[in-house]
């Protein structure tokens, strides 16, 4: 079953602060070409039945982003590609 | 007849029970609400607390406002009862669409603690009707998503109608734009304020007893009221 992955990220106008940190570490690392990095959220929807795109952004809009500081992208992405994080 | 207070708890409330106890010492009664109760129980005011409801989950206060109780208070604030909303209450208050913006990490990623000057600028609100235009207050901050954001239309607004409640003075604790510290709705029944009042009421536990002001200002308000 296709599952729905929302991403929410901060407005390009709303300072990252955390994106910052992250940016500003990396130079410890040996890394000196990162001009920024900003950090969003990802969500995994799965629905008990079919999936909804027009419900997942709903769900998006009233809750999982605050559409004052954040903007949403909702989509399907089938089981393949589906981020496990287990090795 | 002493005007009742609610105090509403969420699973995470912190600052529930000093909410509840400066009430009682601004001379009211507190009345303990619960967020999975839509029942207000006749109260005369709200105070959201401080805290971190639902584990700050998802965002500070996006899950809080979805509690039933939010749901009969957000339609009485509408209609005209004060509620004012601390810390995490403020963040509630802007998730609920209450105020507008809304309250995001501290810029320097620092969690900040320490008694806050704030100089009341609105002092015609339902929380702030005891204290003089301009005056400045000492009140403690404690928090580490308080920097208030919202658009430049959105600021200039507030600012416009006279809903800058409070700026913070001599530094600014969070990154709050135009050094914001507390705002309010255009009918001045909701507050939202990032430092803690509740936490200066009493001269052995708080830096002074500013805070009080908050609270009296709302039973000189609801006197005042039509009933």
């Amino acid at each position: 079953m296709p599952r729905v992955v929302v991403d929410v990220m901060l407005k390009p106008e709303i300072l990252d602060p955390q994106g910052q940190a992250v940016a500003n570490a990396l130079p410890r690392l040996g890394v000196s070409d990162v001009a920024s990095v900003r950090i969003g959220r990802r969500i995994e929807i799965d629905f008990t039945g079919e999936p909804d795109l027009d419900r997942a952004r709903e769900i998006a809009d009233k809750l999982l982003a605050n559409p004052v500081i954040e903007d949403f992208t909702v989509r399907m992405v089938e089981a393949d590609e589906i981020v496990d994080a287990h090795p | 007849m002493t005007a009742r207070v609610g105090v509403v708890t969420f699973p995470g409330s912190l600052d529930d029970g000093d909410a509840a106890r400066a009430v009682r010492i601004a001379g009211a009664e507190p009345v303990r609400l619960w967020h999975g109760e839509a029942d207000l129980r006749g109260v005369d005011a709200v105070v959201l607390p401080g805290g971190f409801s639902y584990g700050d989950y998802l965002r500070c206060g996006a899950i809080a406002r979805f509690a039933p109780v939010m749901e009969t208070l957000v339609d009485a604030a509408r209609g005209g009862l004060p509620v004012l909303g601390i810390c995490n209450g403020f963040q509630i208050l802007c998730e609920a669409h209450l105020l507008p913006g809304a309250l995001t990490r501290n810029q320097h990623l620092h969690f900040r603690n320490r008694d806050q000057v704030l100089r009341i600028e609105a002092a015609g609100t339902a929380w702030t009707n005891t204290f003089q235009p301009g005056q400045e207050v000492l009140i403690p901050v404690k928090n580490g998503e308080g920097c208030y954001v919202a658009d430049a239309a959105t600021l200039d607004q507030l600012e416009a109608e006279g809903r800058v409640v409070a700026r913070y003075v001599g530094g600014n604790p969070n990154g709050s734009q135009r050094d914001i510290a507390a705002i309010t709705n255009p009918a001045g029944n909701v507050v939202g304020i990032m430092p803690h009042p509740e936490h200066a009421v009493e001269a052995l536990t708080g830096p002074s007893l500013d805070g009080l002001g908050f609270f009296t200002s709302v039973l000189k308000h609801l006197v005042g009221a039509p009933a």
